[in-house]
């Protein structure tokens, strides 16, 4: 009786949102006038309310530039807060338009649940320790209890790298990091463990942030990157070329500070292309031609994010390493707009 | 006259069938009957159609795959290849053990205290109220963390663990460990065999003996002889094997405790608090159930000169009980369904354990599916036994 209540209203809403998310998310959002944007419950650096209640960080900061794209407003944005087992569903019955929430790029997701369209940050799996502990290496670490997030490839690249290293562990598993985090601080366990990026920002959350170390290895590939729905090429398009286009930027020498300007007086046929002033290559995606220069001139470019929300001036202090553009040996390139 | 005469129908002037209130009746339910068909077939093929075109339902194949992460407390085996089926199996397993330590210990603690509030005692009285009213006001959730937070936050790491008995208990911010019991064969079988020898023969007696009380008015002390049978019989035969029982301790390793049995915080946590709320309710439940015997009883039955311990026994508890049970039944399903808060202090209850299975499978709409068919069929279950019970305890009127 209960299953058939359930799947009824289930069918009801299903069959009203179907028709709704056919028309096109790019539709969608310009109807509705902002974009519906996925993030997590709070991830220092990259998605977190600040004291005023503004959301805030890279992840934030990637959907502001899609509405920046669309709206020439990076405020047109509403986020919903989700944990780490619920992202996939929220994208998937609509409840979201792109998810922007730390999440790892692997096949099963790119092919059941949805469609990566980029890296904002190539990241790797890492353990946290006590320094008390005395421990240097995560080949030290058999016996011990580790502290996880559910639903998310860190416990499965837990169990793959205890195992082929064949140590025994004891996993605690959460659904939420603030609980994890919280967990972890009480002493429950031994090592937090999360992408090495996520260990900087819940370092900031313990009580005392200096009596725990980081160790060296790095133990699985987690590029993180926004995601949407299957099938709806045309926002699929936007929020790639959004991505895109802080890349671009950054390699172009566009900035914030001086987007305004660079439109004006150049010459360079590329930056032409791109900031809109020859082509209409904003227009055929369903955008204007300003599109890249309304992200560049509201948001900045990648580095720029990159150093307010993440950077070596910013409370997590991380380094370009890998996250470099190209042109400075890291990963970090776009295809050119022509 | 008419040869046969059904009834009032028959009399009535022939009239189109159309008019006639009987196939008027028909006509119209069939119709409704079709509506409600033709209305829920559009739903769960609409609903199909949108979970396929969404990727969201694709069947039950999924479970035979491997899951590929641990969980933190598994009953039964979990090795490192075992299936999303697995996973969910262990899940419920997990809630099968906190809902069936949970009822046992609410059970205990709801009857204290539900008589502790009947008390002539002020002291216990009031005590027992202000235990009721405290706590079924305060929200479930918060009295889980409550308990998770101060358990982790009062145990001292493993290192510094408490040793109540020293060298072979030790409790820490990790849990409990216990020693493990490896009895020797002769000393297991006679165990379980002499406790399920002891049951059967005990069961006989009292048959017996409740016969014989019933045709000459001799009582036997079945009560003790049982008891006798079930506790003694076991105890003889591990006595006969010479105790063989090896007892393999916990020991302090670098992180944990390695060996021995653990119960996690999370496990202890959780049933504490599930425990003590519903046992503000049940304690509720059975004062309700006490009062509602009329004191007449009491005094009849005193005057009969049954003793203080048989009027309590043979006639103010099985009416009371009458009362009790079925609410009891609702605290007992209200505390099953409650279990699955654990998602909140990571035990991997059915809940938890079907989440992570969602998440990393995307089979969204299979695992909802089988969380409402584990919990109806456990609630079900639930109830049925409750009402077996009840009607043996239930009047039996002659
Ligand atoms: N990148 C991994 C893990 C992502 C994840 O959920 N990480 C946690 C720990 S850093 C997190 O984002 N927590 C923040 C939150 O839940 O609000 C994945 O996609 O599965």
């Amino acid at each position: 009786m209960k299953t058939k209540f359930l799947a009824a209203t289930f069918g009801v809403l299903m069959g009203t949102t179907a028709t709704a998310a056919l028309a096109g998310t790019l539709d969608d959002v310009k109807n509705k006038g902002f974009v519906q944007c996925g993030v997590s419950q709070g991830l220092p650096g990259f998605s977190q309310p600040d004291s005023a209640g503004n959301w805030a960080g890279l992840d934030v900061d990637f959907c502001r530039s899609i509405a920046s794209a669309i709206f020439n407003d990076p405020t047109k944005v509403k986020f919903t807060p989700l944990s780490a087992k619920e992202r996939f569903t929220a994208l998937q019955s609509g409840e979201i338009d792109v998810l922007s929430r730390n999440t790892t790029w692997t096949m099963s997701r790119d092919t059941k649940m949805g469609k990566f369209a980029g890296v904002m940050y190539y990241d790797g799996q890492g353990f946290m320790v006590r320094k008390s502990l005395g421990i240097t290496s995560a080949k030290q670490l058999g016996g011990a209890s580790v502290c996880t997030n559910t639903g998310t490839t860190t416990e499965l690249n837990l169990a793959d790298w205890f195992r082929s290293n064949k140590l025994d562990y004891k996993v605690v598993s959460f659904e939420k990091s603030e609980e994890v985090v919280k967990a972890y601080d009480a002493g429950r366990c031994d090592v937090l463990t999360t992408d090495a990026s996520g260990l900087y920002a819940e370092r900031l959350k313990l009580t005392k942030p200096d009596e725990h170390i980081v160790l060296p290895e790095i133990i699985s590939k987690e590029p993180l990157g926004p995601m949407v729905r299957q099938g709806d090429d045309a926002w699929f398009n936007v929020v790639k070329w959004t991505y895109f286009a802080l890349l671009n930027a950054e390699e172009m020498g566009v900035t914030k500070a001086n987007a305004e300007e660079t439109l004006a007086k150049t010459e360079n046929p590329d930056i032409k292309r791109f900031l809109g002033k020859d082509g209409s290559f904003g227009v055929d995606i369903g955008l204007t031609n300003a599109w890249a220069f309304q992200i560049v001139k509201n948001m900045g470019n990648y580095g720029e994010l990159f150093e307010k929300n993440i950077g070596t001036t910013s409370p997590l202090k991380i380094s370009r390493g890998v996250n470099a553009l190209w042109t400075k040996g890291g990963l970090q390139y776009a295809p050119p707009v022509r | 006259m008419a040869t046969k005469s059904d009834g009032p129908l028959d009399a009535a002037p022939r009239v189109v069938w159309y008019n006639d209130p009987l196939w008027r009746g028909r006509f119209f339910q069939a119709l409704t009957l079709l509506a409600v068909i033709a209305v829920a077939w559009t739903i769960v093929h609409n609903t199909a159609v949108n979970l396929e075109r969404r990727n969201i339902a694709q069947g039950f194949g999924f479970l035979s795959t491997t899951a590929g992460f641990d969980v933190a407390q598994a009953a039964i085996d979990f090795p490192k290849d075992a299936s999303y089926g697995r996973a969910i199996l262990v899940g419920l397993v997990n809630t099968v053990i906190v809902a069936v330590s949970g009822v046992i210990f609410a059970t205990i603690f709801g009857f204290l205290v539900g008589i502790g509030r009947l008390s002539h005692n002020f002291v216990i009285s009031r005590l027992a109220t202000a235990y009721v009213e405290l706590l079924r006001n305060i929200p479930l959730l918060l009295q889980i963390f409550f308990w998770y937070f101060a358990v982790l936050g009062v145990l001292p790491a493993p290192r510094q663990s408490l040793e109540p008995i020293g060298g072979w208990v030790f409790i820490n911010n990790r849990g409990l460990y216990l020693p493990e019991f490896h009895f020797g064969a002769f000393a297991g079988w006679g165990i379980v065999g002499g406790l399920v020898f002891g049951l059967v023969v005990s069961w006989v007696i009292r048959r017996w003996a409740r016969i014989r009380q019933a045709e000459t008015g001799a009582q036997f002390p079945s009560g003790w002889v049982s008891l006798g049978l079930i506790a003694g019989l076991p105890l003889a035969l591990f006595a006969a094997s010479g105790f063989d029982l090896s007892l393999v301790a916990p020991r302090k390793s670098t992180f944990n405790l390695a060996g021995g049995i653990q119960v996690i915080p999370e496990l202890i946590a959780l049933v504490l608090a599930l425990s003590t709320y519903t046992a503000s309710f049940i304690a509720e439940v059975v004062r309700a159930g006490i009062l509602a015997v009329s004191h007449g009883q009491t005094e009849a039955a005193r005057s009969l000169g049954l003793s203080h311990g048989h009027t309590l026994r043979l006639v103010v508890i099985p009416q009371a009980m009458r009362v009790i049970i079925p609410p009891l039944t609702n605290q007992y399903l209200n505390l099953t369904k409650n279990s699955s808060l654990a998602v909140a202090i990571a035990y991997p209850d059915l809940v938890s354990v079907g989440g992570i299975v969602l998440n990393q499978s995307g089979q969204a709409i299979e695992v909802i599916v089988i969380w409402m068919a584990i919990y109806l069929g456990t609630s079900v279950a639930t109830a049925l036994i409750m009402n077996v019970y009840n009607q043996r305890m239930a009047i039996v009127e002659r």
